[in-house]
Parts: structure tokens; sequence; C-alpha cells
């Protein structure tokens, strides 16, 4: 999985698989926690918002145990070069990976809102697309970590720019309904942190595409630009997480 | 990259104390050192890791040279101590072994009193003008190698009649009473329990204000805790020479990682 040259120590490529093998498994409930977070907000399914919110907590115990596994990892082995940035790239990929849950969870709590209120024309599907975007961009950035593919994961960081784009068309649209119809402000309020959830999630996406980088090259790639409308320099941790 | 170990003891800028050139080592038709080149810095550690019989000892022996004591042994290129070659026929091996102590991979105590053990090198070198200075440099040195309290009630004792570990730290205390400027070891920790190690440790780094210290070490962590520089040796090859925490973190070399990260190739 990391590296063609074996451990003398077998047991040393155990661990560090097995550890490997919680993230994609945290990843793969990430991925699903989106897709369905998306699904709900756009056929009103209450039901499904109301999972969506209960399955967050199997993102977290993984999180935890990925943590533990990690200390181990670092108390027992003492790993370097490679095999420390493996460890290091874990621990990042596991608090990116629940950072984007909870933000998935934050959206399905919105999702349970909105089904009270009348529905905003179109609204649903520009972010579904987006929610889309953000679960391939996912998607492939835990497929390069497997790989260990640096190309992949670059085109994953670029890609989120469009998802910058997106938000901001998007924060455009809500204004605009907002101004034509103040009855529409709070609907538009909760879709708009919404829509700035799956932007963050973009951002947590990137922050894992950059962990293959670092692990190929042992640098963190530079500082992206923003691309999005009201993100202030320092960024704050979007509006709606919880 | 930067050292980050922000409370490592501060030293003075760095300088080279050895310099190496185009070293070969040869014993008989064994050509167990090829073409090292390296500076050793002083007021540093420097960690000399790689296999089982890549040349480790044999090129430390070459910086204070004990390798003239091997008959089969053979010696090219320069090595030059504070711009001095250490080679040339006006050096005296004996003077140039108290400049450059050595401690040795395995514990070679003379058949004498603890006391006496210490007090030998400090007493030819006249370190000391009287009985109560020869006193005070042996406890100091006693001290120094983490083993004045197991031995003070027994100073008259027969060096041999300690355990191995605490004759390999008479060794160290013995290689420090003269004040070295360099200080080589070679494994000094092998047979030491981890209490014994850690204070070994502590007193390397002691050292390091003042002189250079190389050490020879089949432990990677060890390395990596007392060393500023790391030479990675393979079949006799400098493959790479570095900041220790860059070698640990993002080495260059192939063979590097593959040894410090315990990998087969
Ligand atoms: N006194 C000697 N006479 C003949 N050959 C020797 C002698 N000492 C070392 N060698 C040879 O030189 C090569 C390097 O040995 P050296 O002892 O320097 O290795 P090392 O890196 O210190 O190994 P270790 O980690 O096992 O102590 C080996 O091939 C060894 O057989
Ligand atoms: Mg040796």
């Amino acid at each position: 999985m990391q590296d063609d040259r074996r451990h003398i120590a077998s047991a040393f490529d155990r661990d560090l698989e097995a550890i490997q093998a919680l993230i994609m498994k945290m990843g793969g409930l990430v991925e699903a926690s989106i897709t369905e977070a998306a699904k709900a907000l756009a056929t009103r399914d209450e039901e499904l918002a109301e999972e969506v919110r209960l399955n967050d907590k199997a993102i977290d115990e993984l999180e935890e145990r990925v943590n533990e596994e990690a200390a181990r990892v670092i108390a027992l082995r003492a790993p370097t070069a490679v095999d420390l940035r493996v460890i290091l790239s874990v621990m990042k990929m596991s608090s990116a990976l629940e950072r984007i849950g909870d933000l998935s969870k934050n959206m399905a709590k919105r999702t349970g809102v909105l089904v009270q209120m009348p529905q905003i024309n179109g609204s649903t599907t520009a972010l579904k697309r987006m929610a889309r975007e953000v679960e391939a961009m996912l998607k492939d950035a835990l497929d390069a970590y497997i790989q260990r593919d640096a190309e992949l994961a670059q085109d994953v960081i670029d890609r989120d720019g469009d998802v910058d784009q997106m938000y901001n068309a998007l924060f455009r649209e809500f204004l605009t309904f907002m101004m034509e119809d103040p009855r529409n402000i709070t609907a538009c309020m909760h879709l708009h942190f919404i829509a700035k959830n799956i932007e963050r999630m973009g951002d947590h996406v990137t922050a894992i595409a950059e962990q293959v980088i670092f692990l190929r090259s042992g640098e963190v790639p530079g500082d992206r630009v923003k691309h999005d409308l009201i993100t202030p320099d320092a960024g704050p941790e979007g509006s709606g997480g919880d | 990259m930067n050292d980050m170990r922000v409370i490592e003891r501060d030293v003075d800028v760095t300088e080279t104390k050895i310099s190496a050139r185009g070293v070969q080592v040869y014993y008989a038709d064994n050509h167990a050192i090829k073409d090292v080149n390296v500076d050793i810095e002083d007021k540093t550690v420097t960690a000399f890791i790689g296999p089982s019989g890549c040349g480790k000892s044999t090129f430390l022996r070459c910086l204070n040279r004990m390798n003239d004591t091997i008959d089969i042994c053979r010696v090219e290129g320069e090595i030059r101590l504070d711009g001095e070659d250490i080679y040339d026929p006006a050096v005296d091996p004996v003077q140039l072994r108290a400049k450059v102590g050595m401690v040795f991979q395995k514990p070679n105590p003379f058949p004498k009193s603890i006391y006496d053990n210490i007090a030998y090198g400090p007493r030819i070198h006249g370190l000391a003008r009287n009985r109560a200075e020869l006193d005070e440099i042996v406890e100091r040195s006693l001290r120094r190698g983490a083993i004045w309290d197991e031995v003070k009630d027994r100073l008259d004792a027969p060096g041999t009649s300690l355990s191995g570990g605490q004759q390999q730290r008479l060794c160290i205390a013995r290689a420090v009473a003269t004040e070295p400027e360099v200080l080589l070891m070679d494994e000094p920790c092998s047979a030491l329990d981890p209490i014994a190690t850690s204070q070994v440790e502590e007193l390397i780094d002691e050292l390091r204000a003042n002189y250079s210290v190389v050490i020879v070490t089949h432990s990677m962590q060890q390395a990596a805790r007392v060393s500023q520089k790391t030479a990675f040796f393979h079949l006799g090859n400098l493959v790479e020479y570095g900041e220790t925490g860059k070698i640990f973190t993002k080495p260059e070399d192939s063979r590097t990682e593959s040894y410090i990260t315990g990998r087969i190739g």
C-alpha cells in the first residue's frame, strides 16, 4: 500500500496498513454522508437527513481510533522518514474527514428545518451539483492517497477553484432571492449556510490531497489563493459548522 | 531544513574540526572504506550509522590513527585535525590520541584499580599537580561517566571486577579524564541499561559544548536523540551526510531511507 519496499519487521507493515485501512473506511463513510445529505436536501427527505445526523457518530469514532492507532505506532515503532509521514498524514486526514462529516451533518440539520418551509425554486439542484463535485474530489483524493498519485492529488487541489466559483454564484443567487422577497430570507440564509458548508468541505478535501503531495515529496504545497467572495484572509470555519 | 530543536544547548557557530579527503582503507585486499570525504564539525555530535560491516568502526579508527596498530591495514587520503595532517610523519600518535580520545565497542579497562584506570591518562599528561587535584579529576570523570555512585566506595577494586555496563562507563570516564578535543565513541551504549544510556547521552550532549563528538551507533533513536549531524555508510561508501533532523525525516538517498525505516533493499 505505501511503499514497495517492505519492512523487515512485517508487523510494522501490518500496523501501517491497518491504520490506512481505517482512513479508507472513514473516507467511505464521509463520501456516503455527503451523497445522502445532498439527496435528503434535494428530495426534502426528513428521515434520510436524520439518518445522516446519526451516522456521523461512526465517523467520529473512527477518527478516535485512527488517533489512538497513530499514537501507538509512534510510541512502539518510532517511525522515521516516509513512515513518519504516513503517520502524520493519517492524523491530518482523519481530522479533515471528521470536519467534513460535521459539515455534512450540519447540512442535514438545516435540511430538517428547510423542509418545514416553502421550497425556493431551483436552488437545491445547484447545491446538489456542488456537493456531487466535492464528493468526486474526495473520492479522487482518497484514490490519490492509496496510489500515492501526486498528479491526481494536484488535480483535486486545482478543482477546488471550481467549487469556490459555484459557491460565489449561489451566494449571488440567494442574495437576489432575499432582495426580491424578504419572506425568503430565513430559508435563503439556511441555503446559504449549506453552500458555505459545501465550500468548506472542498477546502478540507484539498487538505487531504495536500497530504498525498506531502507523503511523496516531504513538502506541503504552498498557500492556495481563495476564490470565494466573503472569506476574509484568515477564513473563519464557515458560518454553519457546529 | 532548519533544526527545530530550539531547546538544545546553544553552541557557537560551528567550524570544521576534522576534515577527511579521499580516504581509502584496505585490510589486505579488502577495500573497506571507499573515497570518503567529510567535514566533521567542532562542538557538534556526529553520528555514524549503517549496517554491520559497512566500515563505521574502520573510518572512526582513522580519525585517531588507531588503524596504525593493525598490520594489514592501509590508509590512504588525507585527514586533517584543525588543518593539520594527522598522518604526517612528524605527528606523534600518542599525543594525537590524547587530543582525539576513543571509547571502544567492547569495554577494555586496564588491569588496574578503578582509580588508576581514570588517573592513568591525567598522570602521564601531567594534568594534576598533586594527589588532591588528581582525586578531583577522578571523581569528576567518574561522575561524567555516570558511574561515580556505584564505585565511590571501592575505588581500589580492579576495573575488571565491574559489570560489562559499568566497565563501559568506566572507559567513558577514562576517555574524558584527559579532556580530549575530539571524542570518538564506538557503540558506547550497547551494553548499557536505559538509565545509564540516558546518562551517557546527557554526557555526550554536555561534551558538545566544548568538544567534537563522533558516535557510532546501531540505535537509530540514539542517533536521532544525540546527534546534530548524521553520516550513513553503506558498503564502505559514505552515502549521505547531513543534518540529523533531515536525515530522519527526508533522507535524499533511497538506501538511507531503507536503512533508517528498517526496510529491505
Ligand atoms: N582488524 C581487521 N582486520 C581485517 N579486516 C577488518 C578488520 N576490521 C574490520 N575489517 C573489515 O572491514 C570491513 C568494515 O568493518 P568495520 O568493523 O569497520 O564495520 P562496522 O561498520 O563497524 O560494523 P559493525 O557495525 O558490525 O561494528 C569489514 O569487511 C570487516 O571485515
Ligand atoms: Mg563497528
